[in-house]
């Protein structure tokens, strides 16, 4: 009882901060072990299409390009750092550095959504949008002469992991603008960060899904030079 | 006659009275009850569904349902049975109500967690409901493609991203229990000090957390596939549906284990409580939770034997669906062991778990009959494998349920049900049970397949059988009801023990646990169930003389 | 007293951050090569890589408690499961 009056941060339940710090930390954990298998679904079926078609997986891929993928993989990791940075900020208590460092986190997560937008523009104007406008590239090549229902199967995945991908990102932003407000609002301090390192745990995780998803969707047709 | 003591003046169900003290409490056990009333209401409704199912299949041409109603009443009945009412129904209401208590804490990990869980319940199922009212689903509970993604006129993208959300409810429990059980756990409370129970809690937790994400993101990908005219699933597309299969059965498969291993943690501790004795061989009995939670994610193939799947996956699976048979007779063993020389008495509770151990037997052994990959041939889709499974959920999860509901209602509510009725229930139910499905088993072995509006007249001894046996069950599941409803007012003030049990939530509590469970955090020192070793004529001596004496049958058994 | 307070240099944080990136950079530099059915398992293990970067020293599974290690490896034990009997059934469709 008398630990409550000591720290305000602790909630009445948990018989100390220490507990109350351990058990967010795990809840964390499994909840990201909940998101590896929500991911696992998506990469099943991209594993089992691209070992039954690999041929459209790579003409396919080829058509999304690098350039616009790579600039994103490269934001992101950038993010992970200045995410990184602001636990640290956080950790030694400084206030000003960590709400510069999630400023920079969430910069760099909106870009990456920019970029994304973009890039889905692209995909709308060049007829690659299963559903809604979607055209085969016809004839395929000299081995399959004709339409491949496969190859909306890969933009279909495409959009489906992205999607659910910049979600993620979408949920992470609202995440960090509220540890922002927080730490303005002096929330945080030396003994109690465990918000900030908990958002930090999820932005990481959001990027190590796009650590796996750049090299599956982007560069599997980079070595394809057959043209169309 | 009745026990002196009063109500205690405040505890958890008159600290507030309000709505708001209610629908905003983060109160474990005001969520428990939250989650109680709720499931009720929908093992009502599902219950329905399959009472107009049986009525339907009174007559072989069937003349109450049309078809394609009848298809959406069993529909109906699975989706609300499974993902409503067997998911939630230990882990949510008993779960959630003991977790902390037994664990000696306040309250679970993360309180507003657990209440935002059972808006996820209630959201998620009252929009699936009203799907399938409104416009009806009919695809059958597991949304088997191509029928779901590109035949299926029903409604079936709003359905499945309804069982997506009510996904989430379930992770949120399940995460919610692992880290109390990691991080809250009294002092001296250690891990093969638990009760079974939360070894069995623990272990269906982990299966929410991992297997229930992967029905989640299947149920979007359906639901997107409809939606864009994509072949994922559907092979006229270029999709393959047994993809879809094993996707699906990564989850169903291991969730027959959320459904179950709560009812077997239930039954530890009733058994050893009415039999007055520690549960035999208790390591092996906790172990072995973990191991059917782990080994029941090896074996969801076993759904797949006649689907076009590999003969040699199809083996593997089968070898390991054998094996997952023995954790669970690791435990009918012990228990049955556990009754072995102890002092049994017949108390409500107990005369469930009985129901539970010669129904659960029955439907466990019935279950390799499916596993191997000869018999499935044969008995795939057919009668056999509906009566294999009510035999584990109706008689084994559900009897368990009831076990857990009757045991612990006396600290849920401070009173006792009526004895009587309860006694007379438990045996209305085992017999309208019996009644109901064992003429299943033979039906399906002689050849009725499973969702199918009419059959052939030889089919209709047998089902006027079952059909009559549900009217006995339904009988056995409003009495329960009634009575229990009936005691919140007016029952008798229940002792703090009334069952002499061993436990925390016993012990530490009161008659009815206060707001905050604990006024000082308890120190456990002993191990669980440890009842001192008596002669057992001595027991039975004071029980007659005690019933003599017009006490409460467990009173008696004075320790 | 416990790990879960180690304040991580910042020097780690840049070695990793440099790491990744140079890791990017290679794969996609051997991207630009066909190795044929060693094309996934190439991209796979960078990949994997660098996850495992991001999640010892970004994410301190390092200073973690073996728990919390258990429950990161648990999650990707149980996608293998997945993958492993999934496929168990395709690779040995070609039975007849
Ligand atoms: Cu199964």
């Amino acid at each position: 009882m008398s630990a409550h009056a000591h720290n305000p941060a602790v909630l009445h339940h948990f018989a100390d901060a220490e507990q109350q710090k351990e058990s967010a930390t795990l809840g964390m954990w499994l909840f990201l072990a909940t998101e590896v298998l929500l991911f696992a679904g998506l990469f099943l079926v991209y594993t089992l299409f691209r070992w039954k078609v690999p041929y459209v997986w790579v003409k396919e891929s080829y058509l999304l390009g690098i350039t616009l993928g790579g600039i994103n993989t490269a934001v992101l990791i950038c993010s992970s750092l200045t995410m990184a940075l602001g636990v640290h900020a956080a950790q030694e208590g400084k206030k000003k550095a960590l709400i510069g460092w999630l400023l920079a986190t969430m910069l760099l997560g909106a870009t990456f959504l920019g970029v994304k937008a973009i890039e889905y523009h692209e995909h709308w104007e060049h007829h690659k949008v299963p559903g809604l406008n979607f055209t085969y590239t016809v004839p395929y090549d000299n081995a399959h002469p004709y339409k491949v229902p496969e190859q909306q199967v890969f933009h279909f995945l495409y959009f489906c992991m992205t999607g659910i991908h910049g979600l993620h990102m979408v949920a992470g932003l609202s995440i960090l603008t509220v540890i922002a407000i927080m730490a303005y609002r002096d929330k945080f301090s030396t003994t109690y960060y465990t918000p900030v390192e908990m958002a930090g745990l999820y932005w990481h995780f959001v990027d190590i899904v796009w650590v796996f998803l750049f090299p599956l969707l982007y560069l599997t047709g980079n070595h394809y030079t057959g043209g169309h | 006659m009745t026990p002196e003591n009063a109500l205690p003046k405040e505890h958890y169900l008159n600290h507030g009275y309000g709505w708001k003290s209610w629908l905003l409490t983060t109160d474990h056990k005001r969520i428990a009850w939250l989650y109680l009333v709720s499931i009720t209401l929908m093992f009502f409704l599902g219950g329905f569904a399959a009472f107009l199912i049986r009525l339907q299949l009174l007559t072989p041409q069937g003349e109450i349902l049309r078809n394609d109603t009848y298809n959406k009443m069993f529909t109906m009945h699975g989706v609300v049975m499974i993902f409503f009412f067997l998911i939630p129904s230990i882990p949510a209401t008993l779960g959630n109500f003991l977790v902390p208590l037994m664990v000696g804490a306040k309250d679970l990990a993360f309180p507003k967690i657990n209440l935002i869980s059972w808006y996820i319940f209630i959201i998620g199922a009252l929009y699936v409901l009203w799907i399938i009212l409104s416009g009806g689903l009919e695809t059958g509970w597991t949304f088997y493609t191509p029928y779901s993604t590109s035949y299926s006129t029903s409604n079936v993208t709003a359905a499945t991203l309804g069982v997506f959300v009510l996904g989430f409810s379930s992770i949120l429990t399940g995460l919610n229990f692992i880290v109390t059980i990691h991080k809250m756990r009294a002092p001296g409370m250690t891990w093969f000090r638990m009760p079974l129970l939360l070894w069995a809690l623990y272990a269906t937790s982990l299966i929410q957390i991992l297997a229930t994400p992967v029905l989640a993101i299947t149920m979007v990908l359906v639901a997107v596939e409809r939606f864009a005219g994509v072949g994922i699933f559907d092979p006229a597309l270029g999709g393959d549906p047994i993809l879809y299969q094993h996707m699906f059965w990564f989850y169903s498969h291991p969730a027959v284990y959320i459904m179950i291993l709560p009812g077997m943690g239930v039954i530890s501790e009733v058994i050893s409580c009415f039999a007055r004795k520690r549960v035999f061989g208790y390591k092996f009995v906790a172990v072995s939770s973990l191991m059917i939670a782990v080994f029941g994610f090896l074996v969801w193939g076993h759904h797949m034997y006649v689907s076009g799947m590999s003969p040699y996956a199809g083996m593997t699976f089968s070898l390991i669906s054998y094996l997952v048979a023995v954790p669970s007779a690791v435990k009918t063993f012990n228990w049955t062991a556990t009754l072995y020389k102890g002092s049994v008495s017949y108390d409500t509770p107990m005369l469930y778990v009985l129901g539970f151990l010669g129904l659960f037997m029955v439907g466990g052994l019935t279950g390799l009959f499916l596993a191997s990959m000869g018999l499935d041939q044969h008995l795939h889709d057919t009668y056999f494998v509906i009566a294999h499974f009510h035999f584990i959920m109706v008689g084994g999860a559900v009897m368990a349920y009831f076990a857990g509901i009757h045991f612990w209602w006396p600290k849920m509510t401070g009173r006792m049900y009526p004895e009587a009725w309860g006694r007379l229930s438990a045996m209305i139910l085992f017999i309208g049970f019996i009644l109901t499905f064992f003429p299943q088993f033979i039906l399906g072995y002689m050849g009725m397949p499973r969702r199918y509006s009419v059959y052939v007249p030889e089919f209709q001894t047998l089902n006027v059988l079952s059909t009559a046996g549900s009217t006995i069950l339904a009988v056995g599941y409003v009495m329960p009801l009634v009575y229990m409803l009936w005691s919140l007012k007016y029952g008798e003030i229940a002792p703090a023990n009334p069952w002499r049990a061993k436990g925390l939530e016993w012990e530490a509590t009161g008659p009815i646990p206060a707001w905050d469970n604990f006024p000082v955090t308890p120190t456990v020192t002993e191990d669980a169930y440890n009842y001192p070793q008596r002669p057992v004529a001595e027991i039975e001596r004071e029980r007659a003389a005690g019933r003599a004496e017009g006490r409460m049958p467990e009173l008696a058994s004075g320790d | 007293m416990s790990s879960a307070h180690h304040v991580v240099p910042l020097r780690i944080y840049f070695t990793i951050f440099f790491l990744l990136i140079v890791l990017t950079g290679f794969t996609v530099f051997i991207s630009k090569f066909d190795f044929g059915v060693m094309n996934l398992p190439v991209a796979l293990s960078i990949a994997i890589v660098k996850a495992t970067l991001i999640m010892l020293f970004f994410m301190h599974v390092k200073y973690s408690s073996r728990l919390t290690q258990l429950f990161v490896l648990s999650g990707f034990f149980f996608m293998g499961i997945l993958f492993f009997f999934t496929f168990c059934d395709y690779l040995t469709r070609a039975w007849n």
